[in-house]
């Protein structure tokens, strides 16, 4: 039998945080009533005409500098013509020729080896309308509020070679359009999804093998599912005799399996031709050296950077750079709080983030917000709390809306430092505990916990960890 | 009103008819009226309205003739009546660009060129016949049935702005909106006796003009004479945020030029537009026009444009390669005419599209499309955009030497209805002198210059890119020592 070696190339439609449509002045947001959100350019009604939207242009090209691609001088919008009855024009606006991202490239990490994965290119283009095929009287609805919403359909080179790559590539350039802020990533909505382009081939074989295309995938989960599958049945019909040929086919998440959507022979001929509409795009080195003066820190030199400046170790710095609000705020927390940088991320990827999965929130989200949280951690550097008294405090933040220093105060959290109360009570504890005593003096050291334990007890957990280590230890020997 | 009065005001220009409105020898309701009256008496005839607003047109009127009156509106078109091709939008009024496609198609917003003329007062009359989305130059491709030139009613307007031109000829309304994309408001005006003016690709804002072909679309004036051309085309052009394509630039006061004296023009001759295929008619009108800009001064000289005679083949690629998916949108599925019980949606497309549409129009998305089809894209449509670079280089070496470029507007007079019917090609050679000026993007106007055998001839008059003011100028001067202009068909001269 044959080692075959998978080929796999993405197209990733990111959709750009625009607040305007990409050619018309009409709102993009998620989930307003059908066709509320649809002006007549989006209808295509007789002699509107396109507007391009120069946030849409300004986000390709941060996206472009963020992957160090070659960020085309003069770019051109193109007809794609093709009938449905969600694109109203009966073209999209697109660009084919001259795009406004060359070639670039994204580094991946797939078990600890770092990959580089080549960009084709990225295009802006709008996205059609929805059609709705459920209950409606038994016809087809049409809801044009997300016709033209502007994409950013991002092309790799076929330089992946596995499902895992593949996903690991579409987690990087996730991480990276929601960094840079010119997509939410929000998947569900439709905001992030991709399409595969997979064949395989004996490996050492230098030519491709052919190809298909698995369409609009929209969860990490399915497209190494699609992937995989898609793998396995172009291996078992070569294997079995079979080709392969090229054509459309549609992953159903349901069966988990491709079916075929449309052969090559039956694809459409989309007759590109440059939008007489339109303006070509022409990007000035001031507008490029404008947008790099705001390109904001990157995944990968902000991950190096935590590692350095904060000596936080790999899984850390991973988890605080995911995404960048999470690793503003942990530096604002470092910063606010004084304190060491391990404790606070510590803090942030236990108890904080545990909180925060627990009631589905995003870090932006947090009822405790990165001024409340530093102010907490200041409190166990500055040993007023302990520790496990810091967690109540943080229950308390997390609830209501007092400061650490009044939860604090009113529930009486405040450490006890003072050597002469808690001198007294250990006292009282080796008295009333002679029996222990004795076992810890023959040896068993495993008592000291115990009376560690009895000191906390009758101290409400206040009393400062270390006068009580130092103070027992003194006692008992 | 003597019928004799009715008759005098209908051949007026818009100028004077405002400066009788101002100097209140008539009122805007009057005239409004009389135009209405006139279309009801004669139109039967021409053919040359779709739609007639009354009732708007009246309280309009109203409207304008208070804000005159109390000195809210002073622009020299205030209370001016006036009719649109019917392809501009035009809200709560049909919007039907001759087609069936758009019979009872009523826009939502209204063309910025509109938006225009209703800040300005002028008084919408009704929207005018054209061939069907604009395509054909005969009007004989409307769904709303052919328009009959008023010189000889056997006879075509030209087009596609056909029912434009006719409208004016007759008296039916002194001035129009037309749209050019390849000869579309010069050639109807030629043959119809009137003026009119394509101006720089540009220079007017195509927001809410309905697409044919998008490169090449633009709004034109057609009117009485080159000074009302002038005042209607300071009125609409200039920048609009709407219209990507549309020019940035400053919009000059086109009537503070036009009494320039000519003294030292220089008038070159393209002599590609006089070889085979003028007739002798025409040339003879022409030759006589120029002549007379010698008199005025000016020195003439001939000049090549030596890929002039590629304009018909590339402009028959580029035009319908955009208009097959300009015309994409009318799909049966939002707006527009569809089909009766579908069976499917490819069903819902070829039927609603197949009802919908003339003959000329199929042709030429049949023609754009193939034109646009994978394999034959360099041929055709990349061919086409070399060879428009090529006249447009033409064009640009030409205005080294001269100021204006003179010529026919088309190689003959009117011809008769149905005459071309059945053969395209033919009729599509006749634009063979406006197509070249489409093509570069250049802005050329077309005046009336005299008769060959009772037929109007018309004169073009080339400029460079945003000469608009030169082109009036020099029309205007021509207007000041000759009365062409003012000639009206006397079948139309009554009440």
């Amino acid at each position: 039998m044959a080692q075959w070696e998978t080929v796999i190339g993405l197209e990733i439609h990111a959709q750009l945080a625009t607040k305007s449509k990409i050619f018309s002045g009409a709102s993009t947001a998620y989930g307003a009533e059908p066709n509320t959100q649809a002006c007549a350019v989006d209808l295509g009604l007789p002699g509107v005409l396109p507007v391009l939207n120069e946030d849409a242009v300004y986000k390709a090209v941060i996206f472009g500098m963020a992957i160090e691609a070659h960020i085309a001088p003069y770019s051109v919008f193109a007809r794609k013509n093709y009938f449905y009855p969600d694109l109203p024009k009966g073209y999209q606006i697109s660009q084919m020729d001259l795009p406004i991202v060359g070639i670039g490239h994204i580094d991946i990490e797939v078990d600890g080896e770092t990959k580089r994965i080549g960009v084709t290119r990225a295009h802006l283009e709008e996205d059609a309308g929805k059609s709705l095929h459920e209950s409606f009287h038994g016809l087809s609805g049409i809801d044009l509020n997300r016709a033209g919403t502007p994409l950013l359909e991002i092309v790799s080179e076929p330089d992946l070679r596995s499902a895992k790559e593949a996903v690991a590539y579409m987690r990087t350039l996730h991480e990276l359009v929601r960094y840079l802020g010119i997509c939410d990533g929000n998947m569900q909505e439709g905001s992030f999804r991709c399409d595969a382009n997979v064949s395989v081939r004996p490996k050492g074989q230098a030519e491709f093998g052919t190809r298909a295309e698995i369409k609009n995938i929209n969860s990490f989960k399915f497209v190494e599912k699609a992937i995989n599958h898609e793998i396995a049945r172009q291996i078992e019909l070569i294997e079995n005799g079979g080709t392969v040929v090229q054509e459309t086919r549609l992953y159903d998440s349901v069966k988990d399996e491709t079916r075929s959507m449309r052969s090559k022979e039956e694809a459409n001929d989309y007759r590109y031709f440059p939008d007489p509409d339109l303006l070509p795009v022409h990007i000035s080195e001031d507008f490029k050296a404008q947008i790099k003066a705001e390109l904001p820190e990157l995944p990968k030199a902000k991950k190096q950077r935590f590692k350095t400046e904060y000596a936080l170790d790999d899984e850390n710095a991973t988890i605080l750079t995911s995404s960048r609000p999470l690793a503003d705020y942990f530096e604002a927390v470092v910063k606010q709080s004084g304190c060491e940088a391990k404790l606070c991320a510590n803090w942030m990827t236990g108890t904080l983030s545990a909180a925060l999965n627990k009631a589905g929130l995003d870090i932006i989200d947090s009822p405790v917000n990165e001024q409340r949280f530093a102010s907490l951690l200041a409190r166990i550097a500055d040993n007023t709390i302990s520790g496990n008294i810091a967690k109540q405090v943080f229950e308390a933040l997390w609830q209501g809306t007092d400061t650490t220093d009044e939860i604090i105060e009113a529930q009486g959290l405040k450490q006890i430092t003072d050597t002469g109360a808690i001198e007294a009570i250990i006292t009282e504890i080796i008295a009333a505990n002679a029996k222990q005593v004795e076992q810890y003096r023959g040896g068993n050291e495993k008592m000291f916990g115990f009376f560690v334990g009895q000191v906390m007890k009758a101290m409400q957990g206040k009393a400062n960890p270390a006068e009580v280590n130092k103070i027992l230890n003194a006692k008992l020997s | 009103m003597t019928a004799a009065t009715q008759g005098d005001l209908s051949t007026l220009t818009s100028k004077e008819l405002h400066h009788k409105i101002v100097n209140k020898d008539i009122s805007v309701m009057e005239l409004v009226e009389l135009f209405l009256n006139r279309i009801e008496q004669y139109d039967p005839q021409l053919n040359a309205y779709i739609t007639v607003v009354q009732d708007k047109a009246r309280a309009q009127a109203i409207e304008v003739d208070n804000k005159i009156r109390s000195g809210e509106l002073n622009h020299p078109l205030a209370g001016v009546p006036y009719a649109l091709k019917d392809l501009f939008c035009t809200k709560g009024i049909l919007t039907t660009c001759g087609s069936n496609m758009l019979r009872n198609f009523k826009s939502p917003y209204d063309a910025t060129v509109y938006d225009k003329l209703n800040h300005a007062g002028a008084v919408l009359l009704g929207k005018v016949n054209m061939d069907e989305f604009a395509m054909g130059s005969s009007n004989e491709n409307s769904a709303f049935g052919v328009v009959r030139n008023p010189w000889d009613t056997s006879r075509v307007p030209g087009g596609s702005s056909g029912g434009s031109a006719a409208a004016i000829a007759a008296g039916l309304a002194p001035y129009s909106l037309g749209s050019d994309t390849g000869g579309s408001v010069r050639q109807p005006a030629s043959y119809c006796g009137i003026s009119s003016i394509k101006p720089t690709y540009g220079r007017i804002s195509r927001y809410g003009m309905t697409a044919y072909a998008s490169s090449l679309d633009q709004c034109g004036p057609m009117a009485r004479s080159a000074e009302d051309m002038a005042l209607i085309l300071q009125t609409i052009s200039g920048f609009d945020v709407r219209d990507s394509t549309s020019a940035n630039m400053p919009v000059p006061d086109y009537s503070a030029t036009l009494n320039e004296p000519l003294t030292g023009l220089r008038i070159g001759i393209p002599k590609e537009f006089f070889a085979d295929g003028l007739d002798a008619g025409v040339a003879k009108v022409i030759n006589e026009a120029v002549e007379q800009f010698k008199r005025l001064g000016a020195t003439v000289k001939e000049v090549s444009l030596p890929n002039s005679h590629l304009s018909v083949a590339a402009y028959y690629v580029i035009a319908p390669a955009e208009a097959s998916a300009n015309l994409s949108r009318f799909d049966g599925v939002r707006f527009g005419h569809s089909c009766d019980a579908p069976t499917n949606l490819q069903d819902l497309y070829e039927r609603s599209r197949w009802e919908g549409f003339g003959d000329e129009v199929k042709r030429r998305i049949v023609i754009g499309t193939y034109a646009l089809s994978s394999g034959y894209y360099d041929a055709y449509y990349l061919k086409a955009q070399k060879i428009r670079r090529l006249i447009k280089n033409d064009f640009v070496a030409a205005f080294n030497d001269v100021d204006v470029l003179m010529g026919p507007v088309t190689p003959t007079t009117a011809f008769k209805i149905g005459e071309k019917s059945d053969d395209p090609i033919a009729m599509y050679l006749g634009d063979i002198y406006t197509l070249p000026i489409s093509l570069a993007g250049v802005p050329a106007l077309s005046i009336p210059v005299g008769f060959s055998d009772n037929l109007p001839v018309g004169l073009q008059i080339i400029g460079d890119y945003f000469n608009e003011a030169k082109l009036l100028n020099v029309a205007h001067q021509y207007q000041q020592v000759t009365d062409w202009h003012r000639q009206s068909p006397i079948a139309f001269s009554g009440v």
